[in-house]
């Protein structure tokens, strides 16, 4: 596998951002009412993401290292005004439906972790690899939670009917749709049993001998890493 | 003395014969006089409902532990307490399905992920019971008695009319299965104290706090109410879950605190709670969420009310 595919890999399955770093908890749970709005907001997202990991990492000599948080900060944030305008100009609904959540893009932590602890220190080619990899891998996360929490909830997958709902006044039968699954409370439960069915696929396949695919402690671009950047200190010659 | 009765192991050496599964039962048996009025009073639907969230409380308990290869506890009643308690909390209008749905939540999400009986974080009845609330709210408050459709007394309470309380003693009125009669209620809950299965501690600073409550704030929500109107105050003594919930949820030993002086602030918050939710809240009534709040907040209480060992804790 050479580096770019191996990032989009690492992305969709080995750090996916939603099941695995759990990294942006907040849109995650908030937007995910329905798979339109998982899938907008995942590609929202993934277009800021490989945006700014692009222009961070041609600028990654420029930056000064004691200021590259409020540098990274002001790239994010002038992408994700860019997204705004964009939605608001050609997908009104989607706008609408998102809210408040477009602008905290900016302060996403996948976006943030992305620069810091990969686009920062790695070529251009890669870091947008990086980039595309994580933002798809949240955003099938999203439209994941995003499908089962419409389908239960409201009994619909994309705005489409799926199952027919029960007309109590027509004297209809059908499905009851389970309203908790739309509202916030569906999320945290649809989140932890999507989690735990990934966890369970990952473990079966490892017991099954095949390759364990699982967050190492410090791979290059781990988050937990915290910006030791793959750089292994040969013992014996630590500063 | 043929019995080993001496079993060479640490401290405690003296066991009682009373063991989790004989008070569960207990409290099923206490359970039964308001079961049966409630059967009374609303028909077969309402034992179709109890009969559907008990099976599969328990159906659901075997079936979980046999998958994740755990030992079978179905025999220790806890699930049988559950499953009939979550539907004593139903609506007897409520179709079959929705009982057992909800008793699959109360025993897989609210007590099985969480370690199983012991365990729970939260009353898996009423979790379910809250559960069902935000998905159903249409059916699940939806109250037919004699074949019509009308608010508790309770809502008719809030909306500033009159109610009856000789009929909410005795429980000839709409609302979920097990809550109307208080007698019922009151029979199995002296025969549990009775049997020091509950103590009075919590139910008894649940009821009188809540009076106090109500007795101080009534007339700031009702310009007809007067301080400590007795009518008015035995309206809220009677209606709705409050004697179910102060008698059976609030006492359950799982999820509630083991101090003494944690059980009286529990009692305390449980009061409060109940009160603030039923005047000012937005529904009528407001037991449920007061027991499980209290019940997340259990932990704190008992690290507050820790007593001190003999000897330690002196002037520093």
């Amino acid at each position: 596998m050479n580096r770019c595919t191996e990032r989009l890999y690492n992305g969709l399955v080995k750090e996916n951002p939603t099941f695995v770093l759990m990294l942006g908890m907040c849109p995650t749970l908030a937007v995910t009412t329905s798979a339109t709005n998982g899938v907008g907001m995942g590609l929202s997202t993934t277009v800021v993401l490989v945006l700014s990991n692009m222009l961070i990492s041609m600028l990654r000599k420029i930056i000064p290292d004691s200021v590259r948080m409020p540098a990274f900060i002001v790239v994010v944030a002038s992408f994700v005004t860019i997204v705004q305008f964009l939605l608001e100009g050609f997908v009104p609904s989607l706008y609408d439906a998102l809210g408040l959540y477009i602008p905290l893009i900016v302060v996403n932590c996948i976006i943030l972790g992305r620069a810091e602890s990969y686009a920062s220190k790695n070529p251009v080619l890669p870091s947008i690899f990086d980039g595309i990899g994580m933002g798809l891998g949240f955003t099938v996360g999203l439209t994941c939670i995003g499908i089962v929490r419409e389908l239960i909830g409201a009994g619909q997958i994309f705005g489409k009917q799926i199952i027919p709902i029960a007309d109590e006044a027509a004297g209809k039968a059908g499905y009851v749709p389970v309203t908790i699954f739309i509202l916030a409370p569906g999320a945290f439960l649809v989140l932890a049993g999507l989690v735990a069915l990934q966890n369970k696929i990952k473990a079966n396949a490892a017991k099954r001998g095949k390759e364990v695919v699982e967050a190492k402690g410090c791979g290059e671009g781990c988050a937990s890493c915290n910006g030791c950047g793959g750089k292994v200190f040969p013992t014996g010659n630590e500063e | 003395m043929s019995e080993n009765n001496y079993k060479l192991s640490s401290s405690p050496h003296i066991r009682d014969k009373v063991t989790s599964s004989n008070i569960m039962l207990m409290v099923v048996i206490a359970l039964l006089p308001a079961s049966a009025f409630g059967v009374y009073n609303f028909g077969i639907p309402a034992l179709i409902v109890l009969i559907s969230t008990t099976v599969s409380a328990v159906l659901t308990e075997y079936i979980y532990e046999k998958l994740m290869h755990k030992k079978i506890t179905i025999n220790d009643w806890s699930a049988v307490v559950t499953g009939l308690l979550l539907g004593l909390n139903m609506p007897a209008s409520a179709p079959w399905w929705m009982g057992a749905l909800g008793s699959v939540f109360a025993i897989l999400v609210v007590k099985q992920l969480f370690g199983g009986l012991g365990q729970n974080f939260m009353n898996p009845a009423l979790g379910a019971r809250c559960f069902l609330l935000i998905s159903f709210a249409g059916p699940m408050t939806k109250f037919v008695y004699d074949g019509v459709s009308g608010p508790t007394p309770l809502a008719t309470l809030k909306d500033g009319g009159s109610v009856d309380s000789m009929k909410m003693l005795i429980g000839t009125i709409p609302g979920t299965i097990g809550e109307t009669s208080v007698i019922a209620i009151i029979i199995g809950a002296v025969f549990l104290i009775m049997l020091g299965i509950i103590d009075l501690r919590i139910p008894g600073t649940y009821i009188v706090s809540f009076v106090i409550f109500v007795g101080i704030f009534g007339p700031f929500t009702k310009a007809h109410v007067g301080f400590f109107d007795p009518q008015y105050i035995t309206a809220h003594l009677c209606g709705g879950g409050l004697m179910l919930g102060a008698w059976f949820m609030a006492t359950d030993y799982v999820t509630s605190p083991i101090t003494k002086k944690g059980q009286y602030v529990y009692g305390i918050l449980l009061g409060v709670l109940t009160g603030l939710f039923r005047l000012f809240g937005g529904s009528a009534e407001g037991v449920s969420y007061a027991i499980i709040i209290s019940n997340l907040l259990v932990p704190l209480i008992e690290r507050v009310t820790l007593p001190k060992p003999f000897g330690k804790g002196g002037e520093k």
